[in-house]
C-alpha cells in the first residue's frame, strides 16, 4: 500500500529544495569537520616519518650528544647517537613534584569553592584561578623566577620549575574538583551527615572518593597540559646535559630539549623524535584521562 | 500549650516545644509543639510545601547545615533536651531515610549498612561486623536477596532494595528515633508495599516519623497523624480517629480530597 504524501505539485517542489539544501548543509558540515582534525592528523603524520629512524632503545635511556658527536654521525650518513634521558628525567621528576604541590593544593581549594559557593572570598578564589588560566606562562616562569630561583635555591633549579608548573596546574583542578562535587548528590552528603559523621569526615570518605574519577580526570588533563610547557621551563629550570634527580639543579625536560635541537643545526634531526615522544605522552594522558571521565558515567 | 487539636501522649519517646523554623524571612515551620510515641508509625501529611520535611529534618538538626536556615524551639528526646547537645551526637541517636535511595556508591552492600560505624571511625570486630550486617539487613527483608552478594557495590540493587539497604543502614546504629522524609515516593508499588510492611514490622523495635504525602499510605500504616498546612501544625490525633472524624475544617478538605 503506497500513501499520497505530496498529491500537490507545489508541496513538492519545495521538497527536492529544501532535500537539497540539507545534503549540501550536511557537506559542509562534515568538511568542516575534517578540516578541524586534518591539522592534527598531518602533525602525527609528520612526526612519524620524520622522527622513526631516531627512535630507539638509545633514545629512550641514553642522554643528550654533543654537538661535535651530532656532527661527525651526520657527515658519516649515520644514526646520530644518544637520546633524550635527560629530558624523560627532567619531565618526570619536575611534573611528579609539580603534582605533589598543585593536586593538595587544588583539591583542598576546589572543595572550599565547593562548600562555600556565595561567598565573596569563593568569588574571588574562582575568578583568580581563571586569570591564572589566562596568564601567559612565561608570566609564570617569571613568578616562579623570582621566587625560587632568586631567593631558595639561588640559581636554576627543578624545583623553581616544577613550582612554574604546579601554578599552571592549579586552576584546572580547582576547578574540575569543584565541578565535580558539584555533580554528587546533596544527599549522599546529607546521608553521612545524618549519621553524625563530622563534617571534615564526609568530605574525606564520601565525597572525594564518590568524585574520585572525575578528580583524576583534571588531574591527568592538568598534567598533559603541562607536560609540554617550555617558556616557564627556560627561565626556571634552564636545562641539563646530565640526568639530574636534585631538586636544587638546573634540569632538562622533554619541551627544553627540543627547544635546544631546534638551535643547534647539528642537531635539528632529533627535534622530530623528540616531538614524537612528546606528542605520544600528551596523547596518552588526554586517553587515559577521557577513559576516566566514561567510567564515571 | 497545647490546643485542642491535639491528643495527649504519655512517655513520649521526642517531645517538640514552640518549634519554628525560617529560610531567612519565610517561616516555614509556625510554632509547632508535639509529642511522639513510643514504637509507633507516626505520619506527617499535608500538601507540598506546608513544612512536613522541614518539621522532620529539625529533629535531627540538618538545618544547621544551611547558614540561612534558623530553627528555635525545643526538641527532646527521650528527656534531653537535644538542642543544648552538639549536633553530631544528636543524629546517631536518629536514623534518616532519605526521599531517593542514596547508598554510598563507592561502598559494598557490607559497607553500606556498618557506614555509620565506618564513618565514625568506631572500630569493630570482624565478628560485630558480620553480625550488625546480618541483623539489620535481615530486619528490612533484605539478608535472604543479598546474602551471597555482600561485596558488590550497593547501586547495583533495584531501587525499592536500596531503599530498604538505606533503612538498613539506619537502623545499624540502633537509633531510638527513625525519621523517613517521602521513603516510597520514588518507588514503584510492589517496593512501596515491601516497605510499608517492613515499616509496620519495625515499629515493634523502633519509634517511627514519616512525612508522607499519600494520604492512603498515612491510613494504612500509621497509628498516629499529624496534619500539616502552611507550616502550622493543623491537626494531630490518632490515625482512625483524624482519617473518620476530623477536627479541622482544614483537615476534612484535605482528606477529602479538596486540595492537596
Amino acid at each position: 500500500m503506497s500513501m499520497e504524501i505530496a498529491s500537490n505539485s507545489h508541496y513538492r517542489d519545495h521538497s527536492t529544495a529544501r532535500m537539497t539544501k540539507d545534503k549540501l548543509f550536511l557537506g559542509i558540515v562534515i568538511g568542516l569537520a575534517i578540516l578541524t582534525i586534518s591539522p592534527i592528523v598531518l602533525i602525527i603524520y609528520k612526526l612519524i616519518v620524520k622522527g622513526i629512524k631516531q627512535i630507539s632503545f638509545s633514545f629512550i635511556f641514553e642522554t643528550t650528544p654533543n654537538t661535535y658527536e651530532a656532527m661527525t654521525a651526520l657527515a658519516s650518513g649515520e644514526r646520530i647517537p644518544g637520546g633524550i634521558l635527560n629530558g624523560i628525567t627532567g619531565t618526570l621528576l619536575m611534573v611528579v613534584m609539580a603534582a605533589l604541590i598543585a593536586i593538595p593544593v587544588g583539591i583542598v581549594t576546589g572543595v572550599y569553592l565547593y562548600e562555600n559557593q556565595k561567598k565573596k572570598l569563593a568569588a574571588i578564589v574562582r575568578n583568580t584561578a581563571d586569570i591564572i588560566q589566562g596568564t601567559p606562562s612565561i608570566v609564570l616562569g617569571l613568578i616562579a623566577y623570582i621566587w625560587v630561583v632568586k631567593h631558595i635555591t639561588m640559581g636554576f633549579s627543578a624545583l623553581a620549575g616544577s613550582v612554574s608548573l604546579s601554578i599552571m596546574m592549579l586552576p584546572m583542578i580547582v576547578r574540575s574538583t569543584e565541578e565535580t562535587l558539584k555533580m554528587i548528590p546533596n544527599t549522599l552528603k546529607e546521608a553521612a551527615l545524618a549519621m553524625g559523621v563530622p563534617y571534615y569526615k564526609v568530605i574525606i570518605r564520601v565525597l572525594i572518593p564518590t568524585g574520585f574519577s572525575g578528580l583524576l580526570t583534571g588531574i591527568l588533563l592538568s598534567v598533559s597540559r603541562v607536560i609540554g610547557e617550555t617558556a616557564p621551563l627556560m627561565l626556571t629550570a634552564l636545562g641539563s646535559t646530565m640526568v639530574n634527580w636534585d631538586l636544587s639543579k638546573p634540569t632538562s625536560a622533554i619541551p627544553l630539549l627540543v627547544w635546544e635541537f631546534y638551535n643547534d643545526p647539528n642537531m635539528v634531526d632529533l627535534i622530530w623524535s623528540t616531538s614524537l615522544l612528546l606528542m605520544g605522552i600528551v596523547l596518552l594522558f588526554n586517553l587515559l584521562s577521557r577513559q576516566f571521565a566514561k567510567s564515571r558515567k | 500549650m497545647m490546643n485542642e487539636n491535639t491528643i495527649q501522649i504519655n512517655n513520649p519517646v521526642l517531645s517538640v516545644r514552640n518549634l519554628s523554623v525560617a529560610y531567612d524571612q519565610n517561616v516555614a515551620v509556625k510554632n509547632v509543639s508535639v509529642d511522639f510515641k513510643k514504637n509507633a508509625i507516626t505520619a506527617i501529611m499535608g500538601p507540598s510545601g506546608c513544612g512536613k520535611s522541614t518539621l522532620l529534618r529539625a529533629f535531627n538538626r540538618m538545618h544547621e547545615l544551611y547558614e540561612n536556615i534558623h530553627t528555635t524551639g525545643e526538641i527532646i528526646l527521650n528527656g534531653t533536651d537535644i538542642m543544648k547537645l552538639p549536633p553530631i551526637r544528636v543524629r546517631r541517636h536518629m536514623g534518616m531515610v532519605f526521599q531517593r535511595p542514596n547508598p554510598f556508591p563507592t561502598m559494598s552492600i557490607y559497607d553500606n549498612v556498618i557506614a555509620g560505624y565506618k564513618l565514625n571511625g568506631i572500630r569493630l570486630k570482624h565478628s560485630e561486623k558480620d553480625e550488625i550486617v546480618e541483623r539489620s539487613l535481615t530486619d528490612v527483608a533484605l539478608w535472604d536477596e543479598v546474602k551471597d552478594a555482600l561485596f558488590k557495590k550497593g547501586t547495583f540493587l533495584s531501587g525499592g532494595q536500596q531503599q530498604r539497604l538505606c533503612i538498613a543502614r539506619a537502623l545499624a546504629f540502633n537509633p531510638e528515633v527513625i525519621l523517613l522524609d517521602e521513603p516510597t515516593s520514588a518507588l514503584d508499588p510492589i517496593a512501596t508495599a515491601k516497605i510499608e510492611e517492613l515499616l509496620v514490622e519495625l515499629k515493634k523495635q523502633y519509634s517511627i516519623i514519616m512525612v508522607t504525602h499519600n494520604m492512603s499510605q498515612a491510613a494504612r500504616i500509621s497509628d498516629f497523624s499529624l496534619f500539616m498546612y502552611l507550616g502550622e501544625m493543623v491537626e494531630y490525633d490518632k490515625t482512625k480517629v483524624m482519617f473518620t472524624t476530623p477536627k479541622d475544617k482544614r483537615t476534612e478538605a484535605y482528606l477529602t480530597g479538596k486540595f492537596g
